[in-house]
């Protein structure tokens, strides 16, 4: 049976913060855009952002781009983009006025301006204080960006199609993405989306973690997409932790509980951080926690039967200071831990919480891989943007409201970007015949298959190799380790069973399909992560420890650089980190202390 | 009871946004399978129209403010939440 062709001017696979800001652009002047989403938008994971959107507006306290762009260099271990980094943090105020001016409900201060709260890592004057710089509507900035962003499109006419699930880039004789296929769940059907451009904003692939703060539809859809495409992966290495996930549950303690005075305690109810940083105690920053935590655990002193968790001691703080600070950590611990924090500790375990790496892209959100001798080169026709893209602006670790950020200003530029080089005026390249073939094959494979293991099975399995052997404390050992069990896992994921072979909303299929797609992500944060042989933000590997001649581990001389993963042959390349901003001195690169 | 289709597509709306619906949407089908009435089914549907902060303030409860005509599945809800 033929597919059916849905042609528009741009197909935007993706719903969150990223994908709809850019459809905005693009649907505002006046082109044919369409917005693929497994789930209603506003349900996009972007709804679980709380922090803010960090822009130097300067409100409360001096402030101004460079240092932003100081802090985000310093922040990212200097595997950032430096150009990338000065042209986030130059565009930063103007997003924040625009969503201003779209509606968006930010906290205020008394004389009307937007209020800005303090945020981990944000300085002024070059680490010399802190600075209020995170926009913030409440505690709901990404639930109140979503709707603005969706009433905008709507407005706009964007067209929106709900419960699709993209499936796989169509690329042309020439390489360059000329459509996507994507599966409707209501009708189980294949039907091809003929673009002049595709644009890839599935957001992370936090699930291929046991222990996330991700939500279940964080399965690195387009990270799967673009790998299959031959489309490299960047940076994947990279995974920020929280130090306080709910143990088996991933939900989310905020860091408020420490700030208000919670502690971290062993076994033996030793407040161990006084141990690892003598001063901070629990207060140190979230990656240096999250790996003492782990040490702890692993060297045989974590909490409960099977010793795999940390207790969170707030029972010194009292009920009074609890219910009145801490309200929400109180329902948390009651609903997910069946615990009452005002009587007793709470298990917690870092916990996944962002993806650094991604496709790689430019500033202007265009896909570019290395080609003939050159790094950077453009594949026509396909575009990432925020979490799902690593342009790479957070490098190897991520600071707090430059996620929201990353969004906005990329997603903003990849529609600029398209509506500047004409795309209205331009017209479809043909589609490639077949077009829809391979993804025919991969669900073909799916309906005939028997005698093979169930998808959550296989998923499981690999969540917990990942939990082991990439989580926050990694050995070169147990990192090697880890690629053997996890390509022995790939092949597993290709003899996948379904239970239920019906076409109409079969879950069965969409989360054998997701597993593909994490498969993808976990292969090349396995490999990447085994070949870098050194420490570096979020990557810290015990075997390279602060020596002089790498100070924290780091080793600018050999590996300030990106990683790339490919897919095919499961081979790995290397492309030189951007140091020089657009036109600013560039930030040279010091031992990373706090 | 539920058809295998209508569990396919409530178990797929049962995927959110934020972490801790997801959690407790899990927990209720897990529990129940497709034992679902015809009017607990129209509930938790109705239910699930609303944002997921919305939906969370209503389980974790925050709000009584909610569709009247849900009440018994937001106590369900609520149960299935702190009895665990």
């Amino acid at each position: 049976m033929a597919q059916t062709i849905h042609k528009y001017d741009a197909v935007v696979v993706g719903a969150g913060g990223a994908g709809m800001r850019c459809s905005l652009q693009l649907a505002k002047a006046g082109l044919r855009v369409a917005v693929l989403s497994k789930v209603f938008p506003t349900r996009s994971h972007t709804v679980a952002a709380q922090g803010g959107i960090g822009a130097s507006l300067g409100n409360m306290d001096e402030d101004n781009w460079h240092y932003h762009f100081y802090d985000t260099v310093k922040g990212s271990d200097w595997l950032g983009d430096q150009d990338a980094i000065e042209f986030m943090c130059r565009e930063a105020p103007k997003v924040v006025y625009e969503l201003e001016h779209m509606g968006m409900p930010f906290d205020r201060n008394p004389d009307g301006t937007i209020y800005q709260r303090p945020f981990g890592g944000h300085s002024a004057k070059y680490g010399e204080k802190p600075v209020p710089r995170a926009c913030a509507a409440a505690d709901r900035t990404g639930h109140a960006m979503l709707h603005t962003l969706y009433q905008n499109n709507v407005r706009n006419k964007t067209q929106f199609f709900v419960e699709w699930m993209a499936l796989d880039l169509i690329r042309d004789s020439e390489g360059d993405v000329v459509g996507v296929t994507a599966l409707e769940m209501e009708t189980g059907e294949v039907a091809i989306f003929h673009a002049k451009c595709v644009l890839l904003a599935t957001g992370g692939a936090g699930r291929i973690f046991a222990a996330s703060t991700n939500a279940f539809i964080n399965t690195g859809d387009g990270l799967g997409m673009a790998a299959r495409a031959g489309i490299p992966l960047e940076d994947m290495e990279f995974w920020q932790f929280h130090p306080t996930g709910v143990h088996n549950a991933g939900v989310l303690l905020t860091e408020g509980c420490r700030g208000e005075g919670a502690i971290l305690r062993n076994k033996h109810g030793e407040r161990f951080m006084e141990r690892y940083a003598p001063k901070l105690k629990d207060l140190a920053p979230r990656d240096f926690v999250s790996r003492c935590m782990d040490q702890e655990i692993k060297e045989g002193r974590g909490c409960g039967p099977n010793g795999d968790y940390i207790a969170l001691d707030l029972t010194h703080l009292g009920g009074e200071t609890i219910m009145k600070r801490l309200p929400s950590v109180h329902e948390i611990g009651k609903n997910f831990a069946n615990v009452d924090v005002i009587k007793e500790p709470i298990p917690v375990v870092p916990t996944i919480h962002y993806q650094m790496g991604g496709v790689p892209t430019n500033i202007h959100g265009q896909v570019v891989v290395p080609k003939n001798g050159t790094p950077n080169s453009i594949i026509n026709g396909l575009y990432a943007i925020g979490e799902a893209s690593c342009v790479s602006v957070h490098g190897a670790n991520r600071l707090g409201t430059n996620s929201l950020l990353d969004l906005l200003v990329f997603g903003r530029a990849a529609g600029n970007h398209l509506i500047d080089t004409a795309l209205a005026s331009k017209s479809h390249k043909p589609l490639p015949a077949n077009a829809a073939d391979y993804s025919l094959s991969r669900i073909d494979v799916l309906d005939k298959s028997s005698g093979g293991e169930y998808p959550q099975d296989v998923a499981n399995d690999l969540r917990k190799t990942m939990q082991l052997h990439a989580g926050v404390f990694r050995t070169q050992a147990s990192m090697d380790e880890g690629v053997s069990k996890v390509l022995a896992i790939d092949e597993r994921a290709k003899h996948l069973s379904l239970k239920d072979k019906s076409k109409i909303f079969n879950t069965a299929r969409i989360e054998a399909l997701e597993v593909a797609n994490l498969m993808e992500a976990a292969k090349a944060t396995m490999v990447s992560a085994a070949a870098r042989k050194e420490s570096r933000g979020a990557h810290t590997v015990d075997d390279y420890g602060d020596t002089p001649e790498h100070p924290l581990g780091r080793n600018d001389v050999e590996w300030m650089k990106h990683t790339l993963w490919y897919s095919e042959g499961n081979r790995l390349d290397y492309k030189p980190v951007n140091l020089k901003p657009l036109t600013v001195e560039s930030i040279p690169p010091v031992k990373r202390t706090f | 009871m539920l058809s295998d289709v209508d569990l396919s597509r409530l178990r797929w709306r049962c995927r959110r946004g934020f972490l801790e619906n997801d959690l407790v949407l899990e927990r209720l089908l897990s529990a129940r399978g497709n034992q679902f009435t015809d009017d607990e089914h129209t509930q938790l549907k109705t239910l699930l129209e609303l944002d997921d902060n919305a939906l969370w303030d209503i389980i974790a409860g925050r709000t009584n403010e909610f569709p009247a005509d849900t009440r018994p599945m937001v106590q369900t809800l609520r149960d299935t939440l702190t009895k665990h």
